[in-house]
């Protein structure tokens, strides 16, 4: 297996031909994703369409990250821009949308057409808690990265905790909650990476 | 089909352009995605303005999770539940815009900072702030059916579901479909 990997030189990697192409590829594997296009996304991206390798796609993810927004907005207008400027950018958040939109509004009007049915807000109210679990789940696993965190674990633990206490119990703003936690926690890990 | 286009509570252009700037505002603070700034949402849509209940706002995001795509449909499912198709307009254009621009600036000309101290203190010191949010946001969701011990099972079993399988998180949310047309959430 590593022999392929070494064969595979970076000037295999292929370019999109247009903002079309753009488009469909976004299109795609906004449809094929549930619960989460970003699985979608690296086969799509990286392994069939090969217009990334593994690690700009980690490289983009992080820039997606860090950024405000949803990752996967973030990661499909720059990876658009890079390539069309504003029309690739463009054409990429329209493929990740507008099928999905489409979708998931028809879904919204069915469900209302049906409300008032027990079995209808029944189904949703599970469906809510399940929601509720995969976030929470999500949460959890990223919660590995703070291992290495240069804030150390037990920092981290409290500023996580302040949020969830905050934000999630006494339900306060979370402007004003996240204006005063930002730069504290942003000025606490530049103290820690001193060099 | 007036009710398609302006949502069923009749709201105006001022409710419309208050809707925008809140989704504006939150945009740019939705570090780690727009379910992060659920609680906000929460605030402003189901205690302020009283334009959704609680259970609106917790089937607007399971809604969305349930369909293909990126989970921040559920934003547009919110704007169309409060003023129809100008409501998505409202919350789905406020959320996008000021984080699309603001990711093509950073595209363009942030990538050779990385290695920065002060960028390598943003990135560090906001994760647990990032990750905070969602366990805030799991909490907000859980709120209509906090009350049934069966719910919590459902809850239980989704978090075994996606931490010790990879399997597609679709069959949990069926199973919580079914499980909420049986009565028993």
């Amino acid at each position: 297996m590593p022999t392929t990997e070494v064969a595979a030189p970076a000037q295999e990697r292929a370019q999109p031909g247009s903002p079309l192409e753009l488009f469909l590829a976004f299109n795609r594997l906004a449809l094929q994703g549930f619960g989460g296009v970003l699985p979608v996304a690296q086969r799509e991206l990286v392994e069939r369409q090969r217009w990334l390798t593994k690690a700009e796609f980690v490289e983009l993810l992080s820039l997606g990250q860090i950024l405000p927004g949803p990752n996967i907005v973030n990661m499909a207008l720059i990876f658009g821009d890079q390539h069309f400027g504003w029309r690739g950018a463009l054409a990429s958040l329209a493929g990740l949308l507008l099928a999905p939109l489409a979708i998931v509004l028809g879904l919204t009007l069915l469900a209302r057409q049906a409300a008032g049915s027990a079995e209808v807000s029944g189904a949703l109210r599970g469906m809510g808690m399940v929601a509720a679990a995969l976030i929470l789940s999500t949460a959890w696993k990223v919660t590995g990265t703070l291992k290495s965190n240069c804030m150390g674990r037990v920092w981290c633990a409290v500023l996580a905790a302040a949020t969830v206490f905050a934000v999630g119990v006494m339900r306060w703003p979370m402007a004003g909650v996240l204006a005063a936690l930002v730069p504290l926690s942003w000025a606490l890990a530049w103290w820690k990476l001193r060099p | 089909m007036n009710s398609f286009w302006f949502g069923t509570l009749g709201l105006g252009a001022a409710d419309w352009w208050g809707l925008f700037i809140h989704f504006t505002m939150l945009s740019l603070l939705a570090v780690g995605g727009a379910i992060t700034t659920v609680p906000d949402m929460h605030r402003y849509v189901v205690v302020k303005q009283s334009w959704l209940t609680d259970a609106q706002l917790s089937a607007s995001v399971a809604l969305a999770q349930a369909a293909p795509g990126p989970n921040v449909l559920f934003v547009a499912v919110i704007g169309f539940n409060v003023a129809g198709m100008v409501g998505v307009l409202a919350t789905l254009g406020g959320s996008l815009v000021p984080s699309a621009v603001l990711a093509i600036a950073a595209g363009r000309y942030g990538r050779d900072r990385k290695d920065r101290r002060e960028v390598q203190a943003f990135t560090q010191g906001l994760a647990p702030l990032t990750i905070g949010l969602l366990v805030a946001t799991s909490w907000i969701l859980t709120e209509p059916t906090r009350e049934t011990w069966t719910a919590w099972v459902l809850f239980a079993g989704t978090m075994v579901w996606m931490t010790r399988t990879r399997f597609s998180p679709l069959w949990p949310i069926a199973a919580g479909a079914v499980a909420g047309v049986l009565g028993w959430v």
